[in-house]
């Protein structure tokens, strides 16, 4: 066992280097305090229960409790039919629903061999991008307003609203959408939608870039967030880390890009990653300038799209739907770049039922979660803000 | 034609049964998610090392970890995808299974630290146990509650705490 954990730390640094580190000598720690932060707190994101180990203003250790938002979305899935799983999944990321459903629709459209329309890539694709806007921009917004800026909180929410009335418009639901079904979309864009969607583009991306200078060129927030809650690469993808928060930690890792499913492959998009020229790669300033350069990404992803989108005459975005949904024997994990990480859907059929056997879903923000305790090691607790700010939960998704 | 996923897991596959031999089982080759099983558990920790730090696999990221449930076979059981990320681009998914009372399988936590959680996930879902593991407690559900939700024959109970469950 000795050699095994001489190789284990080998490869693997336990604890990630990090200057702010506070590291309590001996003579000065006095005594430990327990700290409940949550479950009702306002820069927890939801229903999470932080029970820190304190010694005056500094966190020994975190421990995160979770399940207070658990509804059984795997239990559900095996008594649901595969399409009766959608608004389910909608449920659990319900800041992106559109992209959640997406890598469901993905995974199990793996198992039954079926060709998707190219419109409907697209118009799944222009939804998704949409998604991934909006999502970011609470992110963003959130988390400025956990470090005490009100402003740019307000800026994010009056043009997040922009986009939940485009994406209510063309699918009836303001954030729960049930829009992208196995094998097709709901309903094909109304008239006039591009047109708007290309009107938002030209009008957000000057707000973009205010919303950088607001934020990114601020001192205080810089202060409050640049190296803060280190995580180098190699302790970064050990813990599974996925998404912005990988991409922050420098390592180019996309799924639209390594995958390549749907049309990402056509489009010309960038992997963003932290140059290391505003912030400390791996701190939490670099994941929110991930997210902040991502929005961009995706403005040109969606103008391309709309530039090259098949003509809808003559199109059905139902016509690839099967009547009923019964995948082949099989098992299948397929998995989709949301805005938190990849989500993924371990699917296991059966050939016989139309209900999956077992349906697991791996949450990005659970995972991403999971290295807390590692991140708060010997920080001040508004720091710990600063963190689980960086880190972008959305509870829904964590306790699923 | 063979999908370019299930090579890439031959290649995979052919490296580690050579060093393990029969402690693995044939791989599976379907196209959607090939995979293989340890078929003696207590190697899964040596196969899981082996995998993470061999030069010619490098299966540095965790993807995924579900358990599942075999009652036909009386088994339970988990699913890993692992995936070389960034070195190789390999993916290939691990199944290793134990019995359905008191089973047990290696924890590999502190291969994978992402491992931790999904462990903790899949004791709390199925109830088999993961040895080696930290920090074995309910990670969802709360600490006393009764059964194991995902198993297939679970039935919920009546009261938690005096509140009736099944509505």
């Amino acid at each position: 066992m000795q050699e095994l954990g001489k190789v284990e730390q080998a490869s693997v640094r336990v604890t990630p280097d990090g200057e702010n580190r506070i590291v309590i000598e001996k003579d000065l720690s006095s005594e430990e305090m327990i700290l409940n932060m949550g479950p009702q707190h306002p820069s927890t994101h939801g229903v999470l229960r932080l029970e820190c180990r304190t010694d005056g203003e500094v966190v020994i250790e975190a421990e995160p409790y979770l399940g207070y938002l658990h509804r059984c979305f795997e239990k559900h899935a095996e008594m649901t039919d595969y399409p009766g799983i959608v608004p389910y999944v909608d449920r659990m990321d319900y800041l992106a629903a559109m992209n959640s459903d997406f890598a469901y629709a993905i995974a199990v459209e793996k198992l039954l061999d079926i060709e998707i329309p190219r419109r409907v890539e697209f118009l799944r694709v222009i939804v998704a991008e949409l998604n991934r806007i909006a999502s970011h921009l609470v992110a963003i917004g959130t988390y400025a307003i956990d470090l005490g800026a009100f402003t740019p909180f307000l800026f994010c929410f009056r043009d997040r609203e922009h986009i939940m009335s485009l994406l209510e418009w063309t699918s009836g639901a303001r954030m729960l959408y049930n829009y992208i079904l196995i094998g097709g979309v709901a309903y094909d864009f109304p008239r006039g939608f591009v047109e708007r969607t290309a009107e938002f583009v030209n009008y957000f991306r000057p707000k973009a870039v205010e919303l950088q200078k607001l934020l990114t060129e601020n001192e205080i927030f810089v202060k409050r967030t640049r190296g803060i809650g280190m995580m180098p690469a190699d302790v970064a993808i050990n813990y599974g880390w996925s998404g912005p928060m990988l991409r922050g930690s420098g390592v180019e890792w996309d799924l639209r890009r390594v995958d390549g499913y749907s049309i990402y492959p056509e489009l010309d998009f960038r992997v963003c990653v932290p140059d290391g020229r505003f912030s400390d790669i791996g701190d939490s300033l670099s994941r929110h300038l991930v997210r902040a350069m991502e929005m961009e990404e995706s403005l040109n992803i969606i103008e391309q799209c709309l530039d090259r989108m098949p003509s809808p005459e003559g199109f059905d975005p139902r016509a690839a739907i099967p009547k009923r949904i019964r995948p082949r024997e099989g098992e299948v994990y397929g998995r989709a770049e949301n805005p938190r990480g990849e989500l993924g859907f371990y699917i296991q059929s059966d050939g016989k039922s139309t209900k999956p056997v077992r349906c697991k879903a791996r949450s990005s923000c659970f995972v991403n979660l999971s290295a807390m305790k590692e991140l708060s090691q010997g920080q001040l607790i508004p720091d710990l803000v600063a963190i689980i700010g960086s880190i972008d939960i959305v509870l829904g998704e964590v306790d699923r | 034609m063979i999908s370019p996923a299930v090579e890439k897991a031959r290649v995979v596959w052919s490296v580690i049964s050579e060093k393990f031999g029969d402690a693995v089982s044939p791989l599976d080759e379907n196209p959607t998610m090939p995979f293989f099983e340890v078929t003696r558990p207590e190697l899964w920790l040596d196969i899981a090392l082996f995998m993470r730090d061999n030069p010619k696999l490098r299966f540095n990221y965790m993807a995924c970890l579900s358990g599942v449930d075999y009652p036909e076979e009386g088994k339970l059981g988990i699913v890993c995808n692992l995936e070389s990320l960034g070195e190789h681009g390999y993916t290939i998914a691990v199944k290793v299974k134990c019995d359905r009372e008191g089973g047990v399988i290696p924890s590999v936590s502190r291969v994978w630290k992402t491992a931790d959680w999904h462990e903790r996930e899949a004791y709390d879902m199925f109830g088999m146990t993961f040895s080696g593991h930290q920090d074995m407690r309910r990670i969802l559900c709360p600490e006393d509650w009764e059964g194991f939700p995902l198993r297939k024959d679970y039935q919920v109970q009546e009261n938690y705490h005096g509140i009736k469950v099944p509505y």
